[in-house]
């Protein structure tokens, strides 16, 4: 691979990745804090795309973010709604939440399961023309999506620390201290979530407008590349205070894109994308796990090996 | 200050596991009571402390706290006034967050979008200080470092920092070795005395049970069988307390063991 290629390599990597670590973030909060796995995330982020593409080819591209989205918050508030007043297990909540979001996304796009934002104004292509006459011409995209994951990981670190994250944490973190302590889980997990989905959606916003088309599939398997991306972030640094963590998670989602982007590179068959991505997913859940036996596989040999020895002599 | 008047709870009614674990039960405690309250397994004490702390509803009668009616009230809304600690250490906070989160979540001081101030942080120090145990200098760090007995010290605290209008304690020693269980046993004196808070102590140690407090009460399949207060109580025995027990339950006790324990 020549080093022009690298580069590219390791630009789309970087856009996307920023992109992407929206949604790790917001699993971050829902997944890392509030212990609950959102299913929904596909749909929702689906959702963030559709609506924001709507806006945008309406002629508001950037009206198109805060739609999308508070099109987020609400999807997590029925998320939300249903494990918390409705006695449905999480995961099946999330489900439940993720079909019915197939409908109302193409209902969004009146019917039709693709909008083109070809020769729209996105707000990529806004920031485009600010940046044209500095070193970062021709940088929109990147600039862009980094400026919402910077927004987005001071307002985690401060949410995290103020009294409402730490009863989210807390939530997630020690169900039966919350059970019996003045903290209101219901409230608490609808909050979460409702901010959780609301980065979901930026996320979906922001990846259709940087490929200037939303599609009903453009986030399948978001939710799996997401949750790899975070336990990528989570092993490198899982550790120390929120902002450390926070910013693991957006290396995790770069780190992921990078391997994913590589992967393209190969030149393989394009069917063969879904099997790729499966398989990164598996071993980035499988390493931190396989890490841990390690040091036991390990003095079991040796320990069988020195028996042997002994056998021997 | 605490009225519970004519409480029942039936749990899988009309299945074969039916099982009365509360049984018209009525109890009044005044402001400052320390309680302590006997029993063999499943007599229904956890459970009598899970419906004042709304856990669960009762089936019938209610339940008043400070003139205040809770029976449907929250389990959330009630734990205002009501601190409760349990045996397991574990249950009282979050590990995965540090001890200055914790205590700043007990404190519930500020607004939701608040962050801890320094003086919240100041009053934290200065009450981990008090337990002696060097928790002031590890403020920073998870909780789930701590060992059970300094988790179970942390909690008290956590569940006395504002004072709440009644403290439950669930043998919130008897999972701790007896050096630490002394030291957290004489930390609850402290504070319930300093509160004038009105508690409730569950214990299987008779003779905690006569030496702590103002009032012992023995309870047997879901009802209080005995309750002794005053110049009778101080010059109870052990084996008195025994005695009683077998007269008012009319059986033998084949579980004297668990009692004496």
């Amino acid at each position: 691979m020549d080093p022009s290629a690298l580069l590219a390599v390791g630009q789309t990597a970087l856009e996307l990745g920023l992109i992407c670590s929206l949604t790790v973030l917001a699993l971050f909060l829902s997944y890392s804090m509030l212990n609950v796995c959102d299913l929904s995330t596909d749909g929702c982020f689906t959702l963030g795309a559709v609506v924001g593409a709507v806006a945008a080819a309406a002629g508001h591209p950037l009206l198109s973010i805060p739609a999308a989205m508070l099109a987020g918050v609400c999807s997590g508030f029925v998320t939300a709604l249903l494990q918390t007043k409705m006695g449905i297990d999480s995961l099946l909540a999330g489900i439940i939440v993720n079909t019915g979001l197939y409908s109302v996304n193409v209902a969004v796009m009146s019917g039709s399961a693709l909008v083109n934002l070809n020769k729209k104004d996105t707000v990529f292509t806004m920031v485009k023309d600010l940046l044209a006459e500095t070193p970062l011409a021709g940088q929109q995209n990147t600039v862009v999506a980094a400026i919402a994951v910077l927004l987005t990981v001071g307002f985690l670190t401060l949410f995290l620390n103020t009294r409402l994250g730490l009863a989210i944490r807390a939530t997630g973190n020690n169900p039966d201290m919350v059970r019996s302590s003045s903290i209101n889980p219901v409230f608490t997990t609808i909050v979460g979530l409702c901010v959780a989905n609301a980065f979901t959606g930026l996320s979906g916003c922001l990846m259709a407008q940087s490929q200037k088309q939303a599609e009903i599939n453009i986030g399948s398997g978001m939710v799996t590349i997401a949750l790899a991306s975070l336990l990528i972030g989570a092993t490198l640094m899982g550790r120390g205070t929120i902002l450390v963590r926070a910013v693991g998670m957006v290396v995790g989602a770069f780190i992921f894109r990078l391997v994913y982007a590589i992967a393209l590179r190969l030149e393989m068959p394009g069917f063969m994308l879904k099997l790729v991505s499966s398989v990164i997913v598996a071993l980035a859940i499988a390493l931190p796990y396989l890490k841990q036996q390690w040091p036991i596989i390990y003095r079991r040999l040796s320990y069988k090996q020195a028996a042997a020895r002994r056998g021997e002599s | 200050m605490l009225n519970v008047s004519q409480i029942s709870k039936t749990f899988n009614p009309g299945t074969v596991n039916e099982k009365r674990a509360i049984d018209s039960l009525s109890l009044r405690l005044a402001p400052g009571d320390f309680v302590t309250i006997i029993g063999s397994n499943g007599a229904g004490k956890s459970t009598l402390f899970n419906a004042v702390c709304g856990d669960f509803l009762t089936d019938t009668g209610s339940i008043l706290l400070n003139g205040q009616d809770i029976t449907f009230m929250p389990a959330f809304q009630r734990a205002r006034h009501i601190g409760r600690l349990f045996q397991d250490p574990m249950r009282g906070s979050a590990p995965g967050m540090t001890i200055e989160e914790n205590l700043a979540l007990a404190a519930g001081s500020g607004g939701w979008l608040s962050h801890v101030s320094q003086r919240d942080k100041k009053r934290f120090r200065d009450r981990l200080a008090l337990l002696d145990m060097g928790l002031e200098d590890r403020m920073k760090q998870p909780v789930g470092l701590l060992s059970g007995g300094q988790r179970q010290a942390l909690t008290l605290l956590m569940a006395t920092m504002n004072p709440p209008w009644l403290l439950l304690l669930d043998e919130h020693t008897a999972a701790l070795d007896p050096g630490t269980a002394e030291k957290v046993l004489k930390l609850t004196r402290e504070v319930v005395e300093e509160h004038k808070i009105t508690t409730m102590m569950i214990t299987h140690n008779m003779n905690q049970a006569l030496e702590l407090g103002n009032r012992t009460l023995m309870m047997d399949a879901g009802r209080i069988v005995l309750d002794v207060q005053g110049a009778e109580r101080k010059s109870m025995t052990v084996s008195d307390l025994l005695k009683r027990f077998k007269a008012k339950v009319g059986e033998d006790l084949d579980n004297d063991r668990i009692l004496l324990s």
